[in-house]
């Protein structure tokens, strides 16, 4: 669009379209403003300034709705996608890990377990009929971890710019799968903080509600290593904890989308305070 | 003190507030046509309440950077006349949006403030006010460039957060070296800290040298 620098976003082919206009809004440049209204009302955009601005408040507003929409149906669906595909990609590798754990053995006479040692299999040069099957599978199961391993790439940046606060506090790829698990990044944002602690949960959660177990301390939240690492009898408080800060963080990204620094040294300072009570006992 | 034409201290449930005339945006209370400009929400708002000449004043035309979900930028439209409202984050857009709809002076651009060559096809020149409240690194830079936008006589109205710059850092260090970048372009008239309504932020009004 180098044509277009320095011309007012009006001055384009057709100005009744209105995808033009809001590519020209979008994509467009100038090195320095000038007096657009006067110059629209010179070269016959507008009638006056009043009609001017009338066409530039249409033209502006559609032009940002459009973006904020194609933002929203690409961001979190698009991030939820690829989580569960993610998730997908590592179950099935490891299912079918087990399986050639179980067979590889028998023909190439190395045992070996997960993904290191399809990878070793999959290396080999196959005599037999039975071992270029053996081999084949082995090969999957590598294309599948790859698989996995640039979908969490993926997932980690696209995570960072739908939720840069619960990416900080959580890490990206616990912030993907709570985004998942709730369905999207505003639902996360409205749901009460004990609910978010118990997000990937709900086996347990609905026993405990059937009243045949005790309610659950934590979700997935549980990866998060101040919980993991939490003293034992102080686990429970640390899932609260930092189940309240991702809340908060996530309703922070959905309500504002701006990065606040504060929230990461908040968790930082409540969870130091959980961690030092076993020491005074 | 006087306030700028089109703001008013109007009494909300027996209290003093600031208040402009327009449609609500954000759940403020209401007196007629008269809506409560939060001071709490708004640095433009508190800078105005402590009495700083900030430049906005009735019809003038305004360029607003870092208007986030558009709770400051309502009021400002409620006054001026042609608002361009630039916000980089689409999150808050659509908030913004539905602030924009109502109001057909208030022109909102999906823009990263740093980068004005993206959107002075759009935003007009002269302007008699430039409000930033951007939380990026190096504030005084966007001042700097966007200065393009300014009439001669025109007036800069920022309200400069210390935490975007660097957390760790003492707020003074931060503050002092954003009001040296600043004087590369802009003279100085006022500056005045926010706390406690804001904390870690300087308010500072300027005039193009």
């Amino acid at each position: 669009m180098t044509d277009d620098v320095g011309r007012g976003w009006f001055e384009h082919g057709d100005p009744t379209s209105r995808d033009q206009r809001r590519e020209r809004i979008d994509a467009g440049s100038a090195e320095r403003p000038e007096d657009w209204p006067t110059k629209a009302v010179a070269a016959g955009f507008a009638t006056d300034r009043t009609d001017y601005y009338e066409k530039l408040h249409e033209a502006t507003i559609d032009t940002a709705r459009e973006i904020v929409r194609e933002q929203e149906l690409a961001d979190d669906h698009q991030l939820i996608h690829a989580v569960r595909a993610m998730d997908d990609c590592e179950r099935t590798a490891n299912e079918l890990a087990e399986r050639l754990a179980e067979w590889a053995p028998t023909i190439t006479g190395e045992d070996g377990t997960g993904i290191d040692y399809a990878r070793v299999v999959a290396e080999r040069d196959p005599e037999t009929p039975a071992e270029e099957r053996v081999v084949s599978l082995a090969r999957q199961v590598v294309a599948l971890a790859d698989e996995r391993d640039a979908l969490r790439e993926f997932v980690e940046r696209r995570t960072q710019s739908v939720a840069p606060n619960l990416s900080a506090l959580a890490g990206s790829i616990l912030a993907a799968q709570l985004i998942a698990l709730a369905g999207g990044l505003k639902p996360l944002a409205r749901k009460p903080s004990g609910t978010v602690q118990v997000l990937g949960a709900e086996d347990a959660l609905f026993a405990h509600l059937r009243g045949r177990a005790t309610s659950p301390k934590h979700g997935i939240i549980y990866t998060h290593e101040t919980v993991r690492t939490a003293p034992a009898g102080h686990r429970g408080s640390a899932a609260r904890a930092l189940a309240g800060k991702l809340s908060l963080a996530a309703r922070v990204d959905h309500y504002s989308g701006e990065r606040k620094p504060e929230l990461d040294a908040d968790l930082a300072e409540r969870m130091e305070r959980i961690h030092a009570r076993e020491a005074e006992r | 003190m006087t306030l700028p034409e089109g703001v008013e201290r109007r009494p909300f449930d027996g209290e003093e507030r600031l208040a402009t005339r327009g449609p609500p945006v954000y759940g403020e209370p209401t007196d007629g046509e008269w809506r409560a400009w939060d001071v709490r929400r708004s640095k433009l708002g508190a800078m105005i309440d402590r009495g700083m000449e900030t430049g906005l004043t009735a019809g003038a035309s305004v360029l607003y950077l870092g208007a986030a979900s558009g709770t400051t930028v309502s009021h400002v439209a409620d006054v001026a006349g042609p608002t361009y409202a630039v916000e980089f984050a689409p999150r808050p857009v659509r908030d913004l949006l539905a602030a924009a709809a109502d109001r057909s002076n208030l022109f909102p651009l999906v823009k990263d403030a740093r980068s004005p060559e993206t959107y002075a096809h759009v935003v007009e020149t002269d302007l008699d006010l430039l409000v930033q409240d951007v939380a990026t690194r190096d504030q005084a830079r966007v001042a700097v460039e966007n200065a393009r936008f300014l009439a001669e006589d025109g007036r800069l109205a920022a309200a400069i957060k210390a935490r975007s710059e660097d957390v760790t850092r003492d707020p003074e260090d931060v503050f002092a070296e954003a009001l040296a970048g600043i004087e590369e372009r802009y003279e100085v008239l006022d500056t005045q800290r926010l706390d406690p309504l804001h904390d870690d932020h300087l308010a500072v009004v300027a005039r193009p040298k």
